[in-house]
């Protein structure tokens, strides 16, 4: 038998073959001949390797290059970059695929999975793998074991509170809604994770939709819910179509529809994908959407387990509450409650994003400290810098500084800090970056959001934008930061619902603890960390610079000149301080000045 | 680039949204998804033609075509204007910019000579920035119609772009 260097795998399913796999093919044996590869290297043909969509495909072992996009054009340069020179050829290469893995890796230390435990463990797509795991077991127990009271008491003991971020008491939310009298009732499940960072509640229903599913079966049986609700954003098309073959196959298994497992309880669910709108994580919001009208809050009481969707009782939860539910109901209450803190109990997901050395999504258990979190479980601040901030909670959260690095996370902790649980996304920021920028761009963020129903955050945001982008261009006046600080106030008192309520805290938490960096750029126009562009100048150092010509090639306003092998320059009054060319130099020659 | 759709077109695409999704009114932002897919945008026309199917008085379907715009506009990822033939959506959030996301937008603009939501002479581009898309780990991230990028550097957009071409 010949031994082989190396393998590639061309992918001939149907989609791939319409798009001319088989040529592919062809001409890689060709091409390997021509070469005198043909004895070293192998072609096979495989059935599926997953990004048709972007085929022809192939995958080249060992090196494990996901090569896409093949055509049988370009096969002798392929051949000849990667197989007689041994250079990967970047620009075949699947770029999304190759790095997704990242995002959950091997457990990593003080982590605790139970929402996670089946990411990346089983086929989502393939209900008998959930069940192999003791899927739909809590929800067996429940209806052959329990009544909804007794239901309704685990999950209080239990401690679980609301995972959206409000954290408000799970069982006691399903007690409420179980307590009105009118029907039908209605299960909302809210995944619409809009807060930039976050993607907890992607993965979950990517990997694991099963558990939210049954974690509302068994929120309906304990409620009396007949129907429904998974308000997913389309921004997560994957997420939508795992959930809706989910729903499928949990039907088929009688775990859906009527007389779920031989009982005389009837629960059946939909998917309605929302359309890109971020105040629909609002709950009151979500609900306008699912009955087909702009995602507009309005005021609370009536709360919707009292009139949510078509004006029924409706119990709304987050994702990752749902998912927590199974496991509880099959481990107890008291095993859920031995984890976290005092007042928070169980685990936290949450995305670890920005400047970290291991971006990605963790679960751990409440009560850990932010330091352990960036440090031990996040592999710490990249590239060797110092660690500055956090954004925790969202657009909505707040910036906590090293003070707070100590803090056990639970709800009340946060809060108290001036920020908050949010959903779970981590921002982390290194000494490069700026406050008061970083505060304008949440402030875009949420200004852009804003419905427009209610006065104070349609108005009030844009203004506060407005003096944040005044600040950062130095053109701020002294009594700019009170004004500010007055205006937020003033916002977060009036605003109708969490949304403009929650807007200001971006700005006020870096108010109190970063207000040197305002003071810098309203007294001294000047920006301390070297972003806000109408406050810095670029430099090109003259003896450190070889004359390549790169930044000059990718200058997008071309105001830098120099001939070739020769320092080059910046025309200041061409520059528009995109940073372009410092991100491409290759010898550190280009100096940011404020 | 698609020719601009004819009515008896987007009457039929309308037609065949609304018997998938049902002559309900919780069904509208569904329908109007489907359209926004199938064409890139929703023309006035195919709000027209909803609102004379939908509206029902007999079965408490009260809608009218304003309804319908306010919807349009309401949601970011329906469009009422034309699209290019391929729409690049440039994730602008916090987890994308500290790391590096100013720089792919610039170059982004300057590859395609375009601001936000603008559509290249020829057709061919549209150029948005998008709500996060939660691949934050591998910020920056873009989106060229349905095909996801992460951890794209300056130097790949050329390369990424002309995949499309």
């Amino acid at each position: 038998m010949p031994f082989y260097r190396s393998h590639i795998l061309v992918c001939v399913d149907p989609e791939c073959l319409e798009k001319g796999a088989h040529d592919v093919v062809d001409a890689l044996q060709d091409e390997l001949v021509a070469q005198g590869l043909i004895n070293e290297i192998q072609v096979l043909e495989t059935s599926r390797i997953g990004s048709c969509s972007s085929g022809p495909e192939m995958m080249v072992y060992p090196d494990g290059v996901h090569y896409v996009g093949m055509t049988a054009d370009d096969v002798p340069f392929l051949v000849e970059e990667h197989f007689l020179k041994g250079r990967i050829v970047e620009k075949f290469r699947e770029i999304h695929k190759a790095v997704v893995d990242e995002e959950l890796g091997p457990l990593r230390p003080k982590e605790v999975r139970v929402v996670l435990r089946n990411c990346g463990e089983i086929d989502p797509m393939n209900i008998e793998d959930y069940l192999a795991v003791d899927g739909y077991q809590a929800l067996g127990k429940v209806i052959g074991e329990m009544t909804p009271e007794k239901v309704i008491d685990e999950v209080t003991r239990s401690g679980l509170r609301g995972r959206g971020g409000a954290g408000f008491p799970a069982g006691r939310k399903w007690a409420l809604t179980r307590q009105v009298q009118d029907s039908p009732k209605y299960m909302v499940c809210n995944a619409d994770e809009g807060d930039p960072g976050a993607f907890m509640n992607r993965r979950v229903l990517e990997g694991d939709p099963h558990s939210v599913i049954e974690g509302m079966i068994i929120g309906a049986y304990a409620i009396g819910a007949s129907y429904g609700y998974i308000y997913c954003r389309a921004e997560y098309p994957l997420a939508v179509e795992t959930l809706n073959l989910a729903i499928t196959q949990a039907r088929e298994f009688g775990f859906l529809g009527k007389n779920i497992l031989g009982t005389d309880f009837d629960f059946d669910l939909e998917v309605r994908m929302g359309a890109g709108a971020f105040v629909c994580g609002e709950e009151t919001a979500l609900m306008a959407s699912i009955m087909g009208q702009r995602g507009e809050p309005r005021p609370r009481p009536p709360f919707p387990s009292v009139k949510g969707v078509w004006g029924k009782p409706s119990n709304n939860n987050n994702v990752e509450t749902y998912a927590n539910i199974p496991q509880i109901i099959l481990k107890g209450a008291d095993w859920y409650a031995s984890m976290g803190t005092e007042r928070s109990k169980g685990t936290k997901t949450f995305a670890v994003g920005g400047n970290v050395a291991k971006p990605g999504l963790i679960e751990v258990p409440m009560g850990i400290t932010l330091r352990e979190i960036i440090f031990d479980v996040a592999g710490g601040i990249k590239d060797g810098k110092q660690y500055k901030a956090v954004q925790t909670g969202g657009p909505m959260g707040g910036c906590l500084t090293a003070e707070h690095l100590d803090l056990p996370l639970d709800y009340e902790a946060l809060a108290e800090a001036g920020s908050m649980m949010g959903s779970g996304g981590l921002v982390v920021m290194d000494e490069s970056s700026c406050m008061v920028d970083i505060a304008r761009f949440f402030m875009e963020f949420t200004q852009a959001e804003s419905c427009g129903k209610c006065t104070p955050c349609r108005i009030g945001t844009r203004r506060i934008l407005e003096l944040l982008e005044k600040i950062c261009n130095g053109k701020g006046k002294a009594g700019d930061i009170e004004k500010l600080e007055d205006l937020c106030n003033e916002v977060a008192k009036n605003s109708l619902c969490g949304l403009g309520q929650g807007a200001p805290n971006p700005v006020l938490s870096t108010l109190k603890h970063f207000r040197e960096e305002y003071e810098a750029h309203v007294l001294e126009q000047r920006c301390p960390a070297k972003v806000c562009r109408k406050l810095i100048r670029f430099e090109i150092q003259t003896p450190t610079c070889t004359g390549c010509t790169v930044c000059a090639r990718n200058c997008p306003v071309e105001a830098i000149g120099g001939e070739r092998r020769h320092p080059h320059h910046i025309d200041v009054n061409k520059c528009v301080r995109c940073g372009i060319c410092v991100q491409v130099c290759n010898f550190h020659a280009i100096l940011v000045e404020s | 680039m698609h020719a601009p759709p004819v009515v008896s077109e987007i009457k039929e695409i309308v037609r065949q949204a609304i018997e998938k999704h049902g002559k309900t009114l919780d069904a509208l932002i569904p329908i109007l998804s489907e359209i926004n897919h199938v064409l890139g945008y929703v023309p006035a026309e195919a709000m027209r033609e909803m609102q004379q199917q939908i509206h029902d008085p007999a079965k408490q379907n009260y809608l009218a075509e304003g309804q319908l715009f306010s919807l349009a506009s309401f949601y970011d990822m329906l469009s009422t204007k034309p699209r290019g033939k391929h729409v690049i959506k440039f994730c602008e959030n916090a987890p994308c910019h500290v790391v590096g996301g100013k720089a792919i937008w610039d170059t982004l603009r300057k590859h395609l000579n375009l601001e936000n939501g603008g559509t290249t002479p020829d057709n061919q581009w549209t150029l948005v920035t998008t709500s996060c898309i939660g691949l934050c780990s591998v910020g920056p991230v873009l989106l060229v119609d349905d095909d996801m990028y992460g951890n794209v550097t300056v130097e790949q957009i050329p390369d990424i772009l002309a995949r499309y071409e």
